[in-house]
C-alpha cells in the first residue's frame, strides 16, 4: 500500500462519551461489517467489558474509505489504563477526540488529549450526542477548542448513535491526519503495541510497521529480548482476523508468533527481520509499574492452586498484572497482587470470580512504598505487614490529579483534598461554570475511598483523573492490629503519623462491631510498635440458645443450626478467635465519621 | 428404629383462640365458633386414618394450640373421650378460659397435667403481649385447677418483654413460685419474622437485647435456687416431690428423638425417618377429612445422619449426659476438646450395661447450656 493512502488513528474519549458507538458506526459506514453482523460495540470482546461499558485490550481494525486504508486502533478509556492508551497512541498519527455534547470536557478528556499532544498526534475534535435534548454542542465545542487549541468551528458535530456527521469524521481523518512516514525499502521494523494470547496459536503481536515489510514464514527477531521465531501468519483485523501476504511500512496488523510463553515477547519491543535486521530498535515504552497492591486469598484454602492457575492465565492477556505468593497468618496462602489502579484491581477481581469461579477475599489496597532500611539500601515494600519497624526513611507515591467540577463544588473538593494531604497546584476555569483543579496527592489517600468521597461531595458531578508523579518522602508509620493479643498481619496499615491515632481508633471500633461475640472477652488493639494507641473489647456472649424446641420446631431449629455452622465455616481463625472475612475489609471504610 | 404401630406419643392441635397474640407464630384460628364441631370431627377422622401408626398403649397425649381450652366445652369433651388413654395427658390452657367447670371436665376425661399460659404477672407487660388475662386470672385459674385435683400444673413464663426491667422479672418469678407449680417453662420472647409483634417491637427488642442478656441466667439461677431441676434449656421441674418425676414426659420424648404423631392443622409428625407437617389451612384440612382423605402434608425425609445430628442437637438441651456411642461421626472431637478447655462441655464416664465397660457421655456445663446453640454448632462435625 502506498504510504500516502494510509491513516492510523485512535478514538479517545472520557468514559461513556461514545467512543465505542462511533467505532461501530465507522465499521458500518465503511462496510467493514454488514448490518447483519453488526452487534453493538463489536470491538469490545470480553463479556465484562460489555457490562461495564469499558474496553480493556486495544485492538486494531482496518477499514477502507474513499481509496484510503484507515487503521482504527482502539484504546481503553479509563485512567488506570493510561499506559495502554499511550502505547496505542504511539502506533498512530492522529486521534479523534470525542466529547459528549451534554457533558462537555471531562477529566479523562483532558488526560487523553494531553497524551495525544505529547505523542505529537493530530487531533480531530468531535462533539458527539448532538441528538440529545440536553446537548449543548456550541459550549462543548468551545471547551474542546480551548483545550486542544483551534477554532470551535473546526470541531465536528455528530451523533454516533444516529450516524449523523460520521462520514465527515472519516473525511477529516483522511484530510487532517498526516500519512505515516517510514521507509518501505529500509530493513523491517515494527513496534509491538499490544499482544494477546491464543491457546492454539500462541502469542499474537499487534504491530505497527514503521520500515520495510513483514511476510508469513519469515524468521523474525524481537530486538530488545532477542527472542527469535518464525512469523506463522501476518494480517489485519476487518474486524476479524484476515491473513495477508505482507504487512508493509505504515500499516497496522498482527503477527502470529507461535510463541507459547508470553514472557518472551514484551509489548514495546521492536520486531525486525532476521534475514536483514535493522541496526536500531524503535523507541519503546517504559515498563509500567504497578502502584496499588492488595492480597488475594481464596475463601476456601483448597482453591489456592486454582487461584494460581487463574492468575497465570490472566497475566497472559494483562501484562500490567503483577503477583507473587503471599502467606498471611490470618488468611493463609494467597497472592500479593499489583495493579495499575483501583479499576484495574476491580476488573481483575471480577474476572477471577466470574471467569474462574473463585470465591476471593481481597484485602484493603495499599500503595508501594520505598523504604530506606537501617544500614541498608532502598527497598520497595508492597505489603504493610512487611514494612520494617526500624527504618531511616520512607517514600510514598504521589499523583498529579485533575478534578473537573461545576464551580459550586470547588469548596468541598478543596476540603476533601486538604483532608487527604493534597497540595494545591492550580485552578483553571474551563468555562464560566466548570473548573479544573490540579492537585498533588499521595496515592495512598486515593486508593481507599477517595473516588466515592469525591462523588458524594459533588453529587456525582466531579470527574477525576490522575497520573503517577513519583515518590516523595512521607512521615509514615505502621499501625498493627492485635486481636486477643495476636497480631493480624492482614490488618496492618501504613498511615501518616498525624492520622495514626484517629485511624487506629476507627479501625478497632469497626472491628469491634464486625467481630461476633465469642465465648470469652476479646481485646482488639491498634498499636504502633509496642505502643497501644487504641483498644476495644468484644464482650463475651452470655446467652446463645433458642428457647423453644418442641416437635414442630425441630426442622427449623436444625436448619438454623446448619446456618450457624455454615457461618462459622466462613470465619477465619485468628488464634482462638473466629473473625468474619468482612472484618478484614474493615480498613476499607474507615471514613464513616472518623475524618469527616 | 421405630416401626409402624409403635408410636407412643400423640400430639393434637386445637387452633382456636379468642384473639391472636402479637408474638404468636403458631397455627391459630380466631373465632369460628361454628367450626369447632367440624374440626373435632375431622380430628377424630384423622385419628382413625392414622391409628395403625400408634402403639396399642400410649405413653403421652398432649393437646396444644391455639387455646385448646377455648374449644367449646362439648366438643372438647367429645374429643378427650375419644382419644386413646395414656400415662400422661396434658392440655394447654389460657388462664381466662379456666373455670371450675372446665377443670372438672378435664379431670373427668383423663387429663392429669395442665400447662397454664401465665407469661407474666405484670399487667402492663401482659398488654404488650396482647394477653387477655390479668394477673388475678392466672392465680384464679391455678386455684381452680388445684381444687379440681390437678397435682401436676405447669406455668409458662415469658421474659425479655419490651419494657421489662430486671425487677419485673424477679417479681414474675417470685409470683410464679408462690403458686408452687410442679413445672415451669420459661421462654425468651422471640420476635419471629413476619409476626405483628416483630413489626411493632422488633427494633425495641434489638435495642434492649444486651440489657436483657442476663435474664436467662437470672431465671436459671433463681429457679434452681428454689429447688427446681433445670432439665431442659427452657424447662424446670420441681424436685421435692419424692419419687415423682415431674418433667414433661411428652416433651422429653421430642428431646430424646422418639417418634410422635401429630394430628390437626399444622401439626408435625415424625415417624420412621419421615417427618411431615399437615397443611396449616383449616379449610383444606376440613375438606380433605370430610371426604375421608388424608389432608395435604409437606413431607421431609430424614436420613440416618440427619436423625443422629438431631439427636445430638436435642440431647444437648437436656441435663442428662448424651452417650457418645453411636455419634462418633457427628461429634467433632477437636471442638469438644476446645469446649472442654473453655469450661463449656465435659465428657463424663458412663456405665455401659450392655458392653459391661465404661463409655463416655457428653454433657454441657451450666455456662455451656446458656450458650447451647453456639456450642452445638461447634460440636456437630
Amino acid at each position: 500500500m502506498d504510504l500516502a493512502k494510509i491513516r492510523n488513528f485512535s478514538i479517545i474519549a472520557h468514559i461513556d462519551h461514545g467512543k465505542s458507538t462511533l467505532a461501530d458506526r465507522v465499521l458500518e459506514l465503511t462496510k467493514t461489517v454488514s448490518g447483519r453482523e453488526m452487534r453493538a460495540q463489536v470491538l469490545d470482546t470480553m463479556e465484562l467489558e460489555r457490562e461495564r461499558g469499558i474496553t480493556i485490550k486495544a485492538q486494531a481494525v482496518r477499514v477502507t474509505w474513499k481509496g484510503h486504508e484507515l487503521n482504527l486502533i482502539d484504546t481503553p478509556g479509563h485512567v488506570d489504563f493510561t499506559y495502554e492508551v499511550s502505547r496505542s497512541l504511539q502506533a498512530c498519527e492522529g486521534a479523534v477526540l470525542v466529547v459528549d455534547a451534554a457533558q462537555g470536557v471531562e477529566a479523562q478528556t483532558v488526560a487523553n488529549a494531553y497524551l495525544a499532544i505529547e505523542n505529537d498526534l493530530e487531533i480531530v475534535p468531535v462533539v458527539n450526542k448532538i441528538d440529545l435534548p440536553q446537548a449543548d454542542p456550541n459550549e462543548a465545542a468551545k471547551e474542546i477548542a480551548e483545550l486542544v487549541g483551534g477554532e470551535p468551528d473546526d470541531v465536528l458535530r455528530i451523533s454516533a448513535k444516529t450516524g449523523e456527521g460520521v462520514a465527515a469524521v472519516l473525511d477529516a481523518i483522511v484530510e487532517r491526519i498526516p500519512a505515516p512516514t517510514g521507509d518501505p525499502a529500509a530493513p523491517a521494523r515494527a513496534l509491538v503495541f499490544d499482544s494477546s494470547y491464543d491457546q492454539y496459536r500462541g502469542v499474537v503481536a499487534f504491530v505497527r510497521v514503521v520500515d520495510g515489510s513483514f511476510a508469513a514464514r519469515e524468521p523474525v527477531r524481537a530486538m530488545a529480548q532477542g527472542t527469535r521465531f518464525e512469523a506463522e501468519e501476518v494480517g489485519f483485523f476487518a474486524p476479524t482476523m484476515r491473513a495477508a501476504e505482507t504487512l508493509g511500512a505504515g500499516e497496522v496488523g498482527y503477527v502470529i508468533t507461535g510463541l507459547k510463553d508470553v514472557s518472551r515477547l514484551r509489548v514495546g519491543d521492536t520486531l525486525t527481520s532476521e534475514r536483514r535486521p535493522a541496526s536500531e530498535p524503535l523507541p519503546g515504552y517504559k515498563d509500567v509499574k504497578p502502584m496499588v497492591f492488595s492480597g488475594l486469598f481464596p475463601t476456601d484454602s483448597d482453591d489456592y492452586p486454582a487461584l494460581r492457575d487463574a492468575l497465570e492465565r490472566l497475566k497472559l492477556n494483562d501484562a500490567a498484572l503483577f503477583y507473587e505468593p503471599e502467606t498471611s497468618q490470618a488468611l493463609g496462602f494467597g497472592f500479593r497482587c499489583g495493579f495499575l489502579g483501583l479499576l484495574h484491581m476491580e476488573i481483575v477481581r471480577e474476572r477471577l470470580e466470574r471467569e474462574f469461579d473463585l470465591d476471593l477475599l481481597v484485602t484493603a489496597p495499599n500503595v508501594a512504598y520505598r523504604v530506606l532500611e537501617r544500614s541498608a539500601d532502598w527497598v520497595e515494600v508492597h505489603n504493610p505487614a512487611e514494612m520494617p519497624r526500624e527504618l531511616d526513611a520512607v517514600e510514598e507515591p504521589y499523583v498529579r490529579a485533575s478534578i473537573i467540577v461545576p464551580k459550586e463544588y470547588v469548596g468541598p473538593v478543596m476540603e476533601l483534598n486538604n483532608d487527604r494531604r493534597g497540595r494545591f497546584d492550580h485552578m483553571e476555569y474551563l468555562s464560566p461554570e466548570r473548573v479544573l483543579l490540579a492537585y498533588e496527592l499521595p496515592l495512598a489517600e486515593i486508593v481507599l475511598d477517595y473516588y466515592d468521597q469525591l462523588k458524594s461531595r459533588t453529587r456525582g458531578y466531579a470527574s477525576f483523573d490522575y497520573d503517577v508523579a513519583g515518590f516523595r518522602p512521607g512521615d509514615l508509620v505502621r499501625v498493627d492490629v492485635l486481636i486477643a493479643d495476636e497480631p493480624v498481619d492482614a490488618l496492618s496499615m501504613i498511615v501518616h503519623r498525624d492520622a495514626a491515632y484517629p485511624r487506629g481508633r476507627a479501625l478497632v471500633e469497626r472491628l469491634r462491631a464486625e467481630i461476633p461475640r465469642q465465648y470469652f472477652d476479646v481485646a482488639v488493639q491498634a498499636a504502633i510498635g509496642s505502643r497501644v494507641i487504641a483498644r476495644e473489647t468484644v464482650k463475651a456472649k452470655r446467652k446463645d440458645v433458642l428457647a423453644k424446641c418442641y416437635g414442630g420446631d425441630i426442622t427449623r431449629k436444625r436448619k438454623l443450626l446448619e446456618k450457624q455452622k455454615a457461618g462459622k465455616r466462613r470465619m477465619k481463625q485468628v488464634g482462638a478467635v473466629e473473625v468474619p472475612q468482612e472484618a478484614f475489609l474493615a480498613v476499607l471504610n474507615l471514613d464513616d465519621g472518623s475524618r469527616r | 428404629m421405630t416401626g409402624p404401630g409403635s408410636v407412643r406419643h400423640l400430639y393434637v392441635h386445637l387452633p382456636f383462640c379468642a384473639s391472636r397474640c402479637g408474638y404468636c407464630d403458631f397455627v391459630t384460628v380466631v373465632g369460628r365458633g361454628g367450626q369447632h364441631a367440624a374440626y373435632v370431627r375431622a380430628l377424630l377422622a384423622e385419628l382413625e386414618l392414622e391409628r395403625q401408626t400408634l402403639a396399642p398403649e400410649l405413653e403421652t397425649v398432649f393437646l396444644g394450640g391455639g387455646t385448646p381450652t377455648f374449644t367449646e366445652a362439648g366438643q372438647l369433651e367429645r374429643l378427650l373421650a375419644a382419644l386413646p388413654p395414656a400415662v400422661e395427658v396434658t392440655v394447654e390452657a389460657n388462664p381466662e378460659t379456666v373455670t371450675p367447670g372446665l377443670a372438672a371436665l378435664l379431670r373427668r376425661n383423663g387429663v392429669d397435667r395442665v400447662s397454664l399460659g401465665a407469661q407474666t404477672f405484670r399487667p402492663e407487660l401482659l398488654r404488650v403481649l396482647d394477653r387477655v388475662a390479668g394477673p388475678d386470672d392466672v392465680r384464679l385459674a391455678f386455684y381452680y385447677l388445684r381444687d379440681a385435683g390437678f397435682d401436676n400444673i405447669s406455668l409458662d413464663l415469658i421474659y425479655g418483654i419490651p419494657g421489662q426491667e430486671p425487677a419485673d422479672l424477679d417479681a414474675d418469678i417470685k409470683e410464679a413460685l408462690a403458686l408452687r407449680p410442679e413445672h415451669l417453662s420459661c421462654y425468651e420472647l422471640e420476635a419471629k419474622a413476619g409476626t405483628r409483634f416483630a413489626h411493632a417491637h422488633g427494633d425495641e427488642l434489638r435495642r434492649q437485647a444486651e440489657a436483657m442478656e442476663s435474664y436467662f441466667e437470672r431465671v436459671v439461677e433463681t429457679l434452681v435456687g428454689a429447688g427446681y431441676r433445670w432439665y431442659e434449656t427452657a424447662n424446670f421441674a420441681r424436685m421435692d416431690a419424692g419419687d415423682r418425676d415431674l418433667r414433661s414426659r411428652h416433651n422429653l420424648a421430642y428431646w430424646r428423638g422418639r417418634d410422635y404423631l401429630g394430628l390437626g392443622v399444622g401439626a408435625v409428625s415424625t415417624v420412621d425417618g419421615r417427618r411431615w407437617r399437615t397443611t396449616p389451612r383449616l379449610a383444606l384440612y376440613l375438606a380433605a377429612l370430610g371426604a375421608g382423605r388424608r389432608p395435604p402434608r409437606e413431607l421431609e425425609l430424614l436420613p440416618e445422619a440427619v436423625r443422629r445430628a438431631e439427636r445430638v442437637m436435642l440431647g444437648l438441651r437436656l441435663d442428662e449426659p448424651l452417650p457418645l456411642a453411636g455419634f462418633a461421626g457427628e461429634v467433632d472431637a477437636a471442638a469438644l476438646g476446645r469446649l472442654e478447655r473453655l469450661g463449656l462441655a465435659r465428657t463424663v464416664p458412663l456405665a455401659d450395661r450392655d458392653a459391661g465397660r465404661r463409655a463416655a457421655a457428653l454433657a454441657l456445663t451450666r455456662k455451656g447450656r446458656l450458650l447451647g446453640d453456639a456450642v452445638t454448632a461447634d460440636l456437630l462435625a
